[in-house]
């Protein structure tokens, strides 16, 4: 190995600085949401009344969350792979604009999309008091990260000479659908499954405007308890999301590189 | 037959963003103020100032973000040791955290009881709370930002030549040169890609303000205000609209700015 210079130890210190900060209030949260009394430190010991507390007021989130995330991957399944499939056949101008369009709930603010289904929608029947409303707003998000990672990997496999193949020998289109397109986009659709999951389990910027006090996410409860429960609840609160992202978060991390989207980051 | 399956995405699409947007456009000109609602964000003083804080803050956390993610990013691109791995996925981690949660992140730090707070005190003597301010903010957004700038910095890096900044080592080239004449052009493409999602992501962030404050003068907080509190919804429509065009557009032109570059370089 080669010796290392004092710029070397430098940049690690500095590295490991910036890992400190994005590590260290994690972990802090998570270990308030569980002690007594944060101000006197972990020697007022360790409970679970935080969390329970959390559960008796806000289990009803958790649940709609995870439904909603349920609803809005099911969503863009249906709607994304066969999506994807198009926009990879066709090398015309207008699958291109098509493409670029998709991607504009990412790069707009939230808030201006749920302003802009608000204005639209505010009188449709029940429709905005529904969680059906919640659940528009994140599939508009999160489709484009499922198109684009089937996309990708689509790109990758050639799947027109495979198909080919399989035409030849006399499949229809339906049977090469199944039995051709969709096993080989597997981990392109492993890949935005998760992402899109994760996404709409955390998403904030127009989950709040477009929520009902019937219809409350588990981000839109936490910002509730941020403002109005003291620390502890809201760690404990932190921590349970925390126990639901975190495996996805580990799961994307292990299966790839997450697809870059642009604006892909607005937190949501 | 393919046009077919493009059908269904199509659909919703236009029916809940398409034409939502254009309902938009047209609310945000239906108020007693007409169509010079549009102009409002220029002409009013308060929508002008909060504008003005936005792009400043937007533009701070960039600039901070570029050298704290590029820094880091070409460290560990260009350094194998052992724990390597480790922390690529730590600082990688938060990717995909709401805003809300990174606002707590926040007051974790820097709030009455933060980590920060405390530290600070123990050297100076002054307990000073930032997690409410601007500065809160700020800390916040650049939280969010390090973990997708440093996956594009790294990707990028890993495609950089070592053997260019050896040459210009062997001429005799400093650290600092090396850096500024070799490593920082090289990723140049990345680095305005990265640094304009940054911004964008910045100008139209709004869980991390709303937890930390709903004072902050920041323009998505101003829009949620005039939405909420004034209940003035052709206003809201306007601002929120023109935010949106200015997010769309900086990411646009610096997607194609990064293009026609990668393809001079290529």
């Amino acid at each position: 190995m080669r010796r290392r210079g004092p710029a070397f130890w430098c940049l690690l210190a500095f590295t490991l600085l910036v890992c400190a900060f994005l590590i260290v209030p994690v972990a802090m949260s998570m270990l308030a949401g569980v002690t007594v009394n944060y101000q006197s430190g972990l020697s007022s010991g360790l409970t679970l009344r935080w969390v329970a507390q959390v559960w008796e007021g806000y289990s009803d989130t958790i649940f709609r969350s995870m439904g909603i995330a349920v609803a809005c991957l099911a969503c863009t399944l249906v709607l994304g792979v066969p999506a994807a499939y198009a926009l990879n056949r066709s090398q015309s101008v207008p699958a291109r604009v098509i493409e670029e369009l998709l991607v504009m709930p990412v790069a707009i603010p939230g808030l201006a999309t749920a302003m802009a289904l608000i204005v639209t929608y505010n009188t449709l029947g029940n429709f905005r008091t529904s969680w059906t409303f919640i659940l528009v707003g994140h599939v508009l998000f999160t489709l484009p990260f499922m198109v684009r990672s089937v996309l990708a990997v689509m790109a990758a496999v050639d799947l027109k000479t495979l198909e080919e193949g399989a035409a030849s020998l006399g499949a229809g289109f339906r049977q090469r659908f199944f039995s051709i397109v969709l096993p080989n986009c597997r981990p392109g659709i492993l890949a935005g499954s998760l992402m899109v999951v994760t996404l709409s389990m955390g998403e904030f910027n127009m989950t709040w405007l477009l929520h009902t006090p019937l219809t409350k996410t588990l981000p839109v409860g936490l910002a509730d308890a941020y403002a109005s429960l003291r620390l502890e609840v809201g760690s404990a609160y932190t921590l349970v999301f925390f126990l639901m992202i975190v495996p996805l978060l580990v799961a994307i991390q292990l299966l790839a590189r997450p697809v870059q989207l642009a604006g892909q980051g607005a937190p949501r | 037959m393919t046009f077919l399956l493009f059908l269904p995405a199509g659909i919703v699409f236009a029916a809940f963003f398409l034409v939502p947007l254009g309902q938009l456009f047209l609310i945000g000109g239906s108020g007693t103020e007409g169509w010079a609602a549009y102009g409002a964000i220029l002409a009013n003083r308060n929508y002008l100032s909060s504008l003005v804080s936005t792009t400043a803050l937007s533009a701070a956390v960039t600039a901070a973000t570029l050298l704290i993610s590029g820094t880091t990013g070409v460290f560990l691109t260009r350094n194998r040791f052992p724990g390597r791995a480790a922390l690529v996925a730590m600082l990688t981690f938060p990717l995909a955290f709401p805003g809300v949660v990174i606002g707590f992140m926040v007051i974790m730090l820097g709030g009455r009881q933060g980590l920060v707070v405390d530290l600070l005190e123990g050297l100076t003597g002054e307990r000073l709370v930032f997690a409410y301010t601007m500065t809160g903010l700020f800390v916040g957004y650049v939280y969010f930002s390090i973990p997708r700038t440093i996956l594009t910095v790294m990707a990028s890096a890993e495609k950089l030549d070592p053997r260019i900044e050896e040459a210009a080592r062997s001429l005799g080239a400093g650290p600092l040169r090396v850096v500024l004449d070799v490593i920082v052009p090289g990723l140049k493409p990345a680095l305005f890609s990265a640094g304009a999602i940054c911004f964008a992501t910045s100008m139209g962030a709004f869980g991390t303000a709303f937890t930390l404050a709903t004072r902050i003068n920041v323009l998505p907080v101003t829009i949620y205000g005039v939405f909420t509190e004034q209940a003035n919804i052709a206003t809201a429509a306007a601002l929120s609209f023109v935010l949106g065009v200015l997010t769309w557009a900086v990411l646009a032109v610096a997607r194609t700015a990064s293009g026609s570059t990668v393809a001079a370089a290529g």
